[in-house]
């Protein structure tokens, strides 16, 4: 039978405004833009040229622990308090719930990058900024935020902790987005390094960051958050039979 | 023959080695109001997360409103209203907002969700609260927005887990009134572990214990598993002394003594009537009855032999039956001999 995407769209919109009624949205956004600004502005005027693409490559870090802390309680929170029961008492699927879930938090990224609008209107006031990168930067941005609250939906279905789910999501994308692409340069070269390299976000993140929209870049983004959320589906399905 | 609801057949859910619930087998007719009775963890909770589709069986299946639990669970789902223990709701958001919400993931929109929403407030009385924010309500207006949202889509079918469990005594009051009024229209589930409760609000009764069906039938019949355990009599004047002794010397009756109210309480044995033989007695002492009342059996003790049947305990001895995970609070008197 056929999703039904009414019943997503109705569970998006209640998070999305969840995330507004709480502290969590504000907390998150105030949060990203109080560390990205000192860190982005104190070495663009050393750069001495406009670009925002040391925008992005701090992005990444600091959205692998900004978006854990918006994902953690989407089905952790929910198993806690009961919802869940009462939610998968209604006529609507497990990938509804989730996909639903994971579509707010989307809105929530989307938010945020809207809000960092600012530094490449910002730096075109001081230079000539090419606006071709920064148009595929945030979409890059956007792929790897994405991908990162994917894994983040994961870590929450298996755990009714929020701090669980943090902690194990965070991880995990710190790891991939920052990690992996620091010790990079100290490995030696070989088949470990060459999948090192393919994992690391920051790799996958560099070339739309400079204008180039590689299919494989997108392609690795998307699959990352569909494996993702189809753990996030079958742990959520799970609890069926434990 | 009336049409059945809930048709259940061996349901049984193992965790790991226990058994939460045990071939559980029971069949549920249009307009039945049927209260699960059981101490806690005694699988009520199970039962009903079974048929709701939360978990599945480890073995047997369901049919709910001619829906399949295994192969139609959408079906099953949109044929219930259900209402969860310690009624879990989002706090963050208004009432109005939470019923359009719940109105919404049952299919529900424009005019007819309203007209829907607006039936469902006056039902359940939330007028007064229906802009306030779900955390700033009571214990009871929070079980009256989980009915309202088990209610919204007029479900055939409502399973209600504990629904008077936390509340005072007047928000008792108003939730049992509106299930029954609820129930005059509808097939009601509802678990409790008072059974008082039953009495008052079921047309149907089945005892659950340690994760088996010990007891299916009316309440009355629940009710009357038990002997009456004798009568109190008032007389007119104090002639307590006298009439211990006369009552004492009717056969069946097995004791006598005087109550702090001045009222005499007649024991007897395997639930005698001695109406007739306490009046004879009575006259002939020329003491004067003002109030013959029947001492009904104790319900505490009638929940106590339902569910710890040694019948039941060898059975749990055999194939370690024990508590189930999800029905364990024990915040909630028992006080079933009210």
């Amino acid at each position: 039978m056929p999703m039904n995407f009414q019943n997503t769209w109705t569970i998006a919109s209640r998070q999305f405004r969840g995330y507004f009624n709480g502290p969590v949205a504000y907390i998150v956004v105030c949060l990203v833009l109080a560390i990205l600004g000192p860190i982005f502005w104190e070495p663009f005027f050393l750069m001495g040229h406009a670009s925002i693409r040391q925008m992005f490559s701090f992005l990444g870090p600091l959205l692998a622990f900004a978006l854990p802390a918006v994902s953690m309680g989407l089905i952790a929170e929910e198993r806690r308090s009961g919802t869940l029961e009462l939610l998968l008492a209604m006529p609507v699927r497990e990938a509804e719930v989730i996909l639903g879930k994971y579509l707010a938090a989307l809105g929530l990224l989307a938010v945020l990058l809207a809000c960092t609008i600012f530094y490449p209107i910002s730096v075109a006031q001081l230079g000539n900024l090419d606006w071709g990168p920064v148009f595929t930067g945030y979409i890059g941005i956007f792929l790897e935020g994405a991908a990162l609250l994917a894994i983040g939906i994961a870590a929450s279905s298996f755990t009714e902790n929020q701090l669980i789910a943090f902690f194990v999501s965070a991880s995990i994308c710190f790891a991939l987005s920052f990690l992996i692409g620091w010790f990079l340069p100290f490995m030696p070269t070989g088949a470990m390094t060459n999948i090192a390299e393919w994992l690391s976000f920051e790799h996958h993140l560099e070339g739309m960051t400079r204008g180039v929209v590689d299919t494989r870049d997108v392609i690795y983004f998307l699959s990352v958050s569909t494996l993702a959320l189809m753990l996030a589906f079958r742990a959520l399905e799970s609890r069926r039979w434990s | 023959m009336s049409e059945v609801m809930i048709e259940a057949q061996g349901l049984t859910k193992r965790y790991g080695p226990q058994r939460a619930l045990d071939s559980a087998s029971f069949n549920v007719s249009r307009g039945e109001i049927v209260g699960f009775l059981g101490p806690n963890g005694a699988g009520k909770s199970t039962t009903m997360k079974i048929l709701t589709c939360f978990i599945a069986p480890t073995e047997g299946t369901a049919k709910v409103n001619g829906c399949d639990i295994w192969t139609d669970p959408l079906g099953v789902r949109t044929a219930i209203g259900y209402l969860p223990e310690s009624t879990p709701l989002y706090p963050d958001m208004l009432v109005a907002e939470y019923l359009e919400f719940a109105g919404q993931m049952r299919g529900l929109f424009g005019p007819t969700l309203q007209k829907r929403i607006k039936r469902v407030v006056d039902e359940t009385q939330l007028g007064s609260v229906y802009a306030k924010e779900i955390r700033q309500l009571s214990k009871g207006f929070k079980q009256r927005v989980g009915l309202a949202q088990a209610l919204i889509h007029e479900p055939p079918i409502l399973i209600l887990d504990e629904p008077l469990s936390g509340l005072d005594p007047n928000q008792m009051t108003d939730i049992r009134d509106l299930i029954r009024e609820i129930g005059k229209s509808r097939t009601i589930i509802f678990s409790t572990h008072n059974l008082a409760e039953i009495q008052i609000s079921c047309t149907r009764a089945i005892c659950i214990s340690n994760g088996k069906l010990v007891f299916d039938a009316t309440p009355d019949e629940l009710a009357n598993r038990k002997p009456l355990r004798g009568y109190t009599v008032k007389l007119a004047g104090a002639t307590y002394g006298k009439a211990e002794q006369t009552f004492a010397n009717i056969p069946g009756v097995t004791q006598v003594r005087s109550l702090d109210d001045g009222t005499i309480e007649l024991l007897v044995s395997n639930g005698s009537d001695v109406r007739l033989a306490i009046a004879n007695a009575a006259a002939a002492a020329n003491l004067t009855i003002i109030e013959l009342a029947v001492l009904k059996p104790n319900l505490y003790e009638i929940f106590r032999e339902l569910t710890t049947d040694p019948s039941v305990a060898e059975v749990r001895a055999s194939s370690t039956v024990s508590d189930d995970e999800d029905d364990d609070d024990d915040d909630d008197d028992d006080d079933e001999d009210e």
